[in-house]
């Protein structure tokens, strides 16, 4: 590992950051999913008649079970046995983003459920409709407490991007691989750097959650540090 | 039929134990009543089952002529007539005084927003926590949480207030506060049904006092004659039991 090898990587940066920035992409669309199909299953666990409360456990239950890398193989190949053409990018989204959105569904279904009875009671006391209570009452409650476990899911997802990878999306992985294919010398150069690339942005992200769950704290509806 | 409300023949079970069994009242405009007996004779459930937050088994409950246990009956619209003030006062918790009164006239009566915050600031320093608005629950006292929570109800201008044991969840020395509001609404005539263990409230505010025991109605009358000459010995059991307790002459 030579000096050399270090300023070859350096020079390599904005090729590396054009990588990082499919995972910027990656990671906005599989949280945004992971968040609304999250929501959705953890308010149908909750809330729902027990059948459809069934089928959203056993959603997560499949979610959560099977090995991130099957489910990109299964969004990236399956389709094609249909004669549905998807881009890589595009099962990587799906794949890691209805993954997420098992694993959120859990932080959000905690989260609804420590809402003491009484609230729900209240708001359907005034003349509030269930989904007008949810909306109003509950949701706001139960999302200031979210965010502390979410962080959690943020770190772990962020990083997860690099997976997509293995089904061939052009990321920071893929491009560091390109580096290191013409000059295998320059691979703990450029891992290291990508390891560095994540370390910043999994700082910057916590930080920005921190920041978020700070603005949003109500007395006696905080997470206690 | 003169009644504000009339609940005829309630019933409800909780598996085997029967909690209410065929209760039948009727409370008239203005009139304030107030529901006493021991723990567990299912006054909470009985006031629950009035605007339907649990759901009876049988019986029925009219609100102004209009039943209240129709099947197709707006209870949405219903409970927003009927106050409800809850023992340990369930305020929404992320939200500020101000905003706990005002989402039932923002989100369920769709009024304006300046003319919701007026009539929330109003409500407010009615039950004499004007300066108190911008506060979140955790930051007042029981006692003033409970008010906040008779402002809310009161906002929606109902046309009764169920209190459910409004000050059994406070300490001593705030009950009064509380109670001090609650005897400015029955002199202001509000329709007030109230459980609770407070014997001095009940003697000089009630118009009307039940006695409630395993889940039916044991004896009711004006307090004069329920406390000085009770017809049922029971009544007369948990009266000097009560007064015991709580060191009330009874």
């Amino acid at each position: 590992m030579t000096v050399e090898s270090w300023i070859q990587v350096w020079y390599a940066l904005p090729v590396l950051l054009r990588g990082l920035l499919v995972n910027l992409e990656l990671l906005l669309g599989l949280l945004a999913l992971g968040l609304v199909v999250g929501m959705a299953v953890a308010l149908v666990e909750v809330y729902a008649p027990r059948p459809v409360a069934a089928a959203a456990v056993a959603y997560e239950w499949f979610f959560r079970g099977v090995p991130e890398l099957v489910l990109l193989f299964l969004f990236y190949f399956g389709p094609d046995q249909f004669g549905v053409q998807i881009s890589a990018f595009t099962a990587a989204v799906l794949a890691l983003g209805f993954r997420s959105s098992a694993y959120q569904s859990q932080i959000f279904r905690g989260a609804i459920q420590a809402i003491p009875a009484g609230q729900m009671l209240a708001a359907r006391s005034l003349g509030m409709g269930r989904l007008r209570a949810i909306w109003h009452v509950v949701l706001p409650q139960a999302l200031r407490l979210s965010l502390a476990g979410w962080s959690n899911e943020f770190s772990s997802v962020l990083k997860d991007t690099t997976l997509a990878y293995g089904i061939g999306v052009v990321e920071v992985m893929r491009q560091a691989r390109y580096l290191t294919a013409r000059n295998f010398r320059l691979a703990l150069p450029a891992f290291i750097a990508v390891a560095f690339l994540f370390l910043i942005l999994t700082y910057l992200g916590n930080w920005t959650i921190g920041l978020v769950e700070r603005r949003l704290r109500i007395p006696g509806l905080e997470v206690r540090r | 039929m003169g009644q504000l409300l009339v609940v005829e023949g309630v019933c409800k079970r909780y598996g085997a134990e029967e909690v209410l069994c065929g209760v039948s009242f009727s409370l008239e405009k203005g009139e304030t009543k107030v529901i006493i007996g021991p723990s567990g004779t299912g006054k909470s459930t009985l006031l629950r089952c009035i605007n339907r937050l649990t759901e009876p088994d049988r019986g029925r409950v009219w609100l102004e002529g209009m039943e209240v246990t129709a099947p197709h009956a707006n209870i949405n619209k219903i409970r927003s007539q009927i106050g409800f003030v809850f023992q340990d006062f369930n305020l929404f918790t992320h939200l500020t005084a101000l905003d706990n009164v005002r989402l039932g006239l923002l989100k369920v009566k769709k009024m304006g927003r300046k003319e919701a915050t007026e009539r929330a600031q109003a409500e407010l320093a009615r039950v004499g926590l004007a300066g108190k608005a911008d506060a979140y629950p955790a930051q007042l006292s029981g006692g003033q949480q409970q008010r906040v929570s008779i402002a809310r109800a009161l906002a929606m201008d109902p046309k009764l207030i169920l209190f459910d044991e409004p000050t059994s969840a406070l300490d001593p020395e705030l009950i009064g506060e509380v109670l001090g509001v609650m005897v400015k609404l029955a002199h202001e005539g509000m329709t007030m049904l109230v459980v609770t263990h407070e014997m001095g409230f009940a003697r000089s505010v009630a118009d009307e006092i039940v006695f409630m025991e395993r889940g039916v109605i044991v004896e009711q009358g004006p307090p004069e004659k329920l406390f000085r000459a009770p017809a049922h010995p029971r009544t007369a059991e948990f009266l000097r039991k009560i007064s015991e307790l709580y060191g009330e002459a009874a």
